[in-house]
C-alpha cells in the first residue's frame, strides 16, 4: 500500500514495547480506515464514533479477523499484522455475545483453553474458576438462550478472558441489554476491566459506556481520529460536532482575538480566555438564556437573535433547537418556555454570558 | 424445492411440526386460490400412492413377501442406500463447506456442475459412471489394472451409482445450511484460537447438524429409490445388486401384482423410516 | 425408460414425417408395393405400437407408406412389447400392435382387444454378441460357461431372457452371468461399453450395432425362435390405412427390409 511510509507517529509512546503500537489501514473501495492506537499494559481505551466511522473494523482489524492494508500492529513487541486471528493473543467479547448455542456456558468458556491444548478436564477446571469470578457459577450447565442478556455479557467476557489474552477487544459490550440491566452490568464490567492487566479495547458509539469503563477515548470518524485523550477532557474540549453532541455542548470554530472570537458562521462571541489564532467556542445550552424582547439591562455580551426551529423535552427542561445568526440550543424550563410562549417560528433573543462560555484552541 | 427452504432457516430454533387444526392462520381463513391449488397438489400426490393400495393384492400379499428374494432385494436396498449416504456425507459436507466458505474463480460454475447429477437422467448417469469407472473407463482402467478393482456389477457399484445421484441432494442441503449459518460464530472460535479445522469441527458442524440431517434424509430416500443409474452401472444379480426399484421394475415385466406388492414393501419402509427419524429430530433438543 | 425413448422416437417420426410428406406429394401412389386394393383412398393417421427391436425396419416401411400413400401418416409408439400391451389394454388408441413375442400378443388378444387372429411377420433368435474381433474366442454357447469371461444375460422376466431360458434349459448348459438385464439393449449396451465380455441378444440387435460388437451364431438358438405376431387392433380408429400397414409388412418390400435388419422371414 502506498501509506506504508509514510510517517508513523503513535500519539503516545508506549515504553519498549509493551503493550499496543498499532496502526491501522484498512481500504474498502469508497472508505478508508487510517487510525493509529497505543496503549499500555492496564490502559482500557474506548473507540468512540457514530454509526458507520469504522470503530468495528478497527476492532476486527485488530482480531485478524479483517486483514491490514497497511499500517502495523504490534503487541508487546511481536509483531502480529500477518498472524491468523487463532494465532493471536486476542480475547474478544462480541456484540450479540456469539456464545456457541450447542455448548453450556461452562464449555463456551473451555472452548479457548481446549484449543491452546489444554486438556478437557484441565479446560473445564479453569473455565468454571472463570465462571465463578463471575458470579455464574450457577449457571454453568445452562445453554446460552437460557441465559438472561447480562448473564450471556458475562459468559462471554470470561470466554475471552480464559485463553489469558494480551489484548481484550469488547464490540459495545453493552448494546445488547435494556436500559436497566446496562447500569448493572457497565459497573460489572468496569469492575472487571479495572483488573485486568493487558490492554482493553472497547468500541461503543454511547459516550456515557466509554466515559465510564475507559481511560482513554479514541473518537473516530470518517475513518480517523479527530480526537483522543481522557473522557474528561474530551468532554470538556470537544472538537467536532459529533463530540460535542455526544457531550451536550454547542460548539463553534472560530478567529480569536483577546477577548473576542469571530466566528466562521458570522457573528462574535466574547470570552473570558484570552486567546489569539483559531479557536474552539463552547457552552451548554443551559447556559442560554432567551427573550422574547431585546434585553436592556443585560449583563451578557453574547446576544443573537433567534427563530425557534423546534422544541422537545429533555429530562424535565425544554430543549429549543434556534436558527438565526448562530444555530443553537437553548435549555429551559418548562415554566420558563410557557411564559415566553414559545412555539416554531417564534422570534427570540438568545443571550450568553462570557463567564459560561469555554474557549480552548484549534 | 422445500428442502432447500427449510434448510436456509437458521438452524438454532427447531420447527415444531405444525399442530393438527390450522386451517385458520392466524386467525384467518386461507385464501380459497390458494387452498384450492393446494388440496389438488396433495391429490395429486397422494392418490396414486393410495391407488397402489386399493390396487394391492392383499389376498396373495403374504405368499408374495415371503419370498427370500423380497428380503434379499429389500435387505440390499437398505445396506446400499445407508452407505451411499454415509459416502455423501464423507465428501458431500466438506464439498459443501469449501463451495459455501471458500471464495475462488469458478466456483458458480463448481456449484452448477455439482448439481448436474439432479437433472441429467439417471441412465445417462449410470453411462456416464461406466465411462469413468467401468473396466474401460478412464479411471476405471487404471483401478482395474493396478488395483484389480472392478466396480461394474458390484455391491459396491451400486453404492457408487446411488451416491452419484442422491450427493447433490445432499451438497445443495448442507451448503444451503452454511450460507444462512452466522459465520461469526466461526470468527468467535477463531479468536479463541481455533484452527479453521477445529472451528468447522466443534462449531459449525454442531450448528449446521439438522441441514445435515436433512440432507442426508433426502439423500438417503433418493439412494433408495435410485433405478437408473443402478441397473446400468452395477446390472442386476440378485443378492449382489439387485436392490428393491430393480426388482420391482422386472416384476412388472411379466407380474405386475408382484410388482405392487414388492412396492408396497418399500413405500413401507421408507415411510417407517422417515418418520422414525424424523420424530427423533423433532424431540431431540 | 424404454417407452419414453420410443414415445419421443415416435414424436421425431412424426415431425420427419410432416415434413416429408408435403415434398412426396408428387409421388405416383400406383408405385405402391403393398398390394391392397384400396391404395389412394387411404388418409389420415396409422399409429402402430410396436417392439423396440422393431425401430429401424418399421421407420423405414413407414417411409415407404407415406410415399405410397399421400395424405397418411404413421405415428410409431415403439417400446418394450409388455408395456405397449398393458397400454392397449387400457386403452390406448392404437391401429396395429406388432409384438415381440406371442406371449405378449395373448395379453391383448386374451382381453378382446385384437380384430381377428393374429400373424406372425418374421422370427428372431439369439446370438452371441461379443467384442469387436471377437477377442476371447468365443465359437459357441458352451463358451460362455467360462470362468473368467464376463457374461450379461437378459432378465428372465423379459423377453430375450425367456428365450435364453429356453436356450440354455434345452442344452443343460449353466452360465453364471454377472448381472440380468431390464431389458436386451442393456444387455447388449455392456457389450458396447466392453464392460461385459459377451452376451446373449438377438440377431437384429447385433445387426443393428454395427461393428460395435460382433455376432457368432449357436446351433441351438434354433430352440428358442422368437415369433414376432402382427394384429390390426379392435379399437383401430383408422382401420383402412392399418389393413394396408399390415399389408405392407408382409409384402415382398415389407420382407425385404425386415431381412436386411436381421430378422427371418417365414
Amino acid at each position: 500500500m502506498t501509506t506504508r511510509d509514510r510517517t508513523e507517529s503513535p500519539a503516545r509512546e508506549t515504553g519498549a514495547g509493551a503493550g499496543l503500537d498499532a496502526r491501522l489501514v484498512v481500504d474498502r473501495g469508497s472508505f478508508r480506515l487510517d487510525v493509529a492506537l497505543t496503549a499500555a499494559p492496564g490502559d482500557v481505551v474506548a473507540l468512540l464514533g457514530p454509526n458507520g466511522a469504522g470503530k468495528t473494523t478497527a476492532l476486527r482489524a485488530l482480531a485478524g479477523l479483517v486483514p491490514l492494508d497497511g499500517g502495523h500492529l504490534r503487541l508487546d513487541g511481536t509483531p502480529l499484522d500477518r498472524t491468523p486471528p487463532e494465532g493471536r493473543p486476542v480475547g474478544v467479547v462480541f456484540q450479540d455475545y456469539l456464545l456457541f448455542p450447542h455448548l453450556t456456558a461452562l464449555d463456551n468458556v473451555a472452548f479457548g483453553p481446549r484449543c491452546q491444548g489444554l486438556a478437557k478436564a484441565d479446560a473445564r477446571e479453569r473455565a468454571a474458576e472463570w465462571l465463578d469470578r463471575m458470579g455464574l457459577a450457577a449457571h454453568a450447565g445452562a445453554r446460552p438462550r437460557r441465559l438472561s442478556g447480562g448473564q450471556a455479557q458475562r459468559v462471554a467476557l470470561a470466554r475471552a478472558l480464559a485463553t489469558r489474552p494480551r489484548l481484550l477487544l469488547l464490540d459495545e459490550p453493552l448494546a445488547a441489554l435494556d436500559a436497566r440491566t446496562r447500569l448493572e452490568v457497565r459497573a460489572q464490567l468496569r469492575r472487571h476491566l479495572a483488573g485486568f492487566e493487558a490492554v482493553a479495547v472497547l468500541v461503543t458509539h454511547d459516550p456515557l459506556d466509554a466515559m465510564v469503563l475507559a481511560d482513554r477515548l479514541v473518537v473516530v470518524e470518517g475513518g480517523r481520529v479527530v480526537q483522543e485523550g481522557a473522557p474528561a477532557d474530551i468532554a470538556r474540549r470537544p472538537r467536532t460536532d459529533y463530540i460535542a453532541q455526544l457531550v451536550g455542548l454547542n460548539l463553534y470554530r472560530g478567529r480569536a482575538e483577546g477577548h473576542t472570537v469571530r466566528l466562521d458562521e458570522g457573528p462574535s462571541v466574547t470570552i473570558t480566555e484570552e486567546l489569539s489564532g483559531p479557536v474552539f467556542v463552547a457552552f451548554p445550552p443551559s447556559a442560554v438564556t432567551l427573550h422574547r424582547e431585546r434585553p436592556t439591562g443585560s449583563s451578557a455580551r453574547n446576544l443573537w437573535q433567534c427563530e425557534v426551529a423546534g422544541l422537545e423535552t429533555h429530562g424535565d427542561r425544554i430543549r429549543a433547537d434556534l436558527t438565526g445568526d448562530l444555530p443553537l440550543a437553548a435549555d429551559l424550563t418548562t415554566a420558563a418556555a410557557a411564559e415566553l410562549d414559545l412555539f416554531p417560528g417564534a422570534k427570540v433573543w438568545g443571550s450568553v454570558k462570557a463567564v459560561q462560555t469555554h474557549a480552548y484552541p484549534a | 424445492m422445500t428442502p432447500e427452504e427449510r434448510t436456509a432457516a437458521p438452524p438454532a430454533p427447531r420447527k415444531r411440526s405444525p399442530r393438527a387444526g390450522t386451517w385458520a392462520v392466524g386467525g384467518r381463513g386461507v385464501p380459497l386460490p390458494l387452498l384450492l391449488p393446494a388440496l389438488l397438489g396433495l391429490a395429486f400426490l397422494l392418490v396414486p400412492l393410495l391407488a397402489l393400495l386399493v390396487r394391492a393384492p392383499w389376498s396373495g400379499l403374504p405368499e408374495q413377501l415371503t419370498s427370500a428374494g423380497v428380503w434379499q432385494a429389500l435387505r440390499l436396498s437398505l445396506i446400499c442406500a445407508t452407505a451411499a449416504t454415509a459416502v455423501s456425507l464423507v465428501i458431500g459436507v466438506p464439498l459443501a463447506w469449501v463451495l459455501a466458505r471458500v471464495e475462488f474463480p469458478g466456483r458458480g460454475l463448481v456449484r452448477a456442475l455439482v448439481t448436474l447429477p439432479l437433472v441429467l437422467p439417471p441412465v445417462v448417469g449410470g453411462v456416464a459412471l461406466l465411462m469413468a469407472l467401468g473396466r474401460n473407463g478412464i479411471v476405471g482402467r487404471w483401478l482395474d489394472s493396478w488395483f484389480g478393482v472392478t466396480l461394474p456389477f458390484t455391491t459396491a457399484g451400486v453404492v457408487l451409482a446411488e451416491a452419484f445421484v442422491a450427493m447433490p441432494f445432499l451438497v445443495i442441503s448442507v451448503e444451503g445450511t452454511l450460507r444462512a449459518a452466522d459465520r461469526r460464530f466461526e470468527e468467535a472460535a477463531a479468536t479463541l484460537g481455533a484452527s479453521r479445522f477445529t472451528a468447522f469441527r466443534r462449531v459449525t458442524l454442531p450448528l449446521i447438524a439438522p441441514g445435515i440431517a436433512a440432507g442426508a434424509v433426502l439423500a438417503w430416500a433418493r439412494a433408495l429409490g435410485e433405478f437408473g443409474a443402478t441397473i446400468t452401472f452395477a446390472g442386476n444379480f440378485p443378492g449382489r445388486t439387485q436392490t428393491m426399484p430393480l426388482a420391482v421394475y422386472l416384476a412388472l415385466q411379466s407380474d405386475p401384482e408382484a410388482a405392487i406388492a414388492l412396492s408396497l414393501v418399500l413405500l413401507t419402509v421408507s415411510v417407517a423410516v422417515l418418520a422414525g427419524l424424523r420424530d427423533r429430530w423433532m424431540t431431540a433438543s | 425408460m424404454t417407452r419414453m425413448a420410443g414415445v419421443g422416437a415416435a414424436a421425431l417420426l412424426t415431425l420427419s414425417a410432416c415434413s416429408s410428406s408435403g415434398d412426396s406429394s408428387a409421388a405416383d401412389p400406383a408405385s405402391s408395393g403393398s398390394g391392397s386394393a384400396s391404395a389412394g383412398q387411404l388418409s389420415g393417421t396409422v399409429t402402430v405400437f410396436a417392439a423396440a427391436s422393431l425401430t429401424e425396419s418399421f421407420t423405414t416401411l413407414g417411409e415407404e407408406f407415406e410415399k405410397a400413400h399421400p395424405g397418411t401418416k404413421v405415428t410409431f409408439n415403439f417400446g418394450g412389447s409388455d408395456s405397449l400391451a398393458a397400454g392397449i389394454n387400457s386403452g390406448a388408441p392404437a391401429d396395429v400392435f406388432a409384438a415381440a413375442s406371442t406371449k405378449t400378443m395373448k395379453l391383448v388378444t386374451d382381453e378382446g382387444a385384437a380384430s381377428g387372429e393374429p400373424v406372425t411377420f418374421v422370427r428372431n433368435q439369439l446370438e452371441i454378441a461379443t467384442l469387436p474381433g471377437n477377442p476371447d474366442k468365443i465359437a459357441s454357447l458352451k463358451d460362455l460357461a467360462g470362468p473368467d469371461l464376463k457374461v450379461v444375460l437378459c432378465d428372465k422376466e423379459v423377453p430375450c431372457g425367456a428365450a435364453t431360458q429356453k436356450v440354455l434349459d434345452a442344452t443343460g448348459l449353466k452360465v453364471t452371468p454377472v448381472s440380468y438385464e431390464q431389458d436386451v439393449k442393456g444387455a447388449l449396451t455392456k457389450v458396447e461399453l466392453k464392460e461385459a465380455d459377451a452376451s446373449l441378444v438377438y440377431k437384429t440387435d447385433v445387426h443393428a450395432a454395427g461393428d460395435k460388437v460382433e455376432g457368432v451364431e449357436f446351433p441351438e438358438a434354433a430352440e428358442a425362435v422368437n415369433d414376432y405376431p402382427i394384429a390390426l387392433l379392435k379399437d383401430a380408429p383408422n382401420a383402412a390405412a392399418a389393413k394396408a400397414f399390415i399389408a405392407l409388412v408382409r409384402s415382398d418390400t415389407g420382407r425385404k427390409v425386415l431381412s436386411e435388419a436381421g430378422f427371418l422371414t417365414p
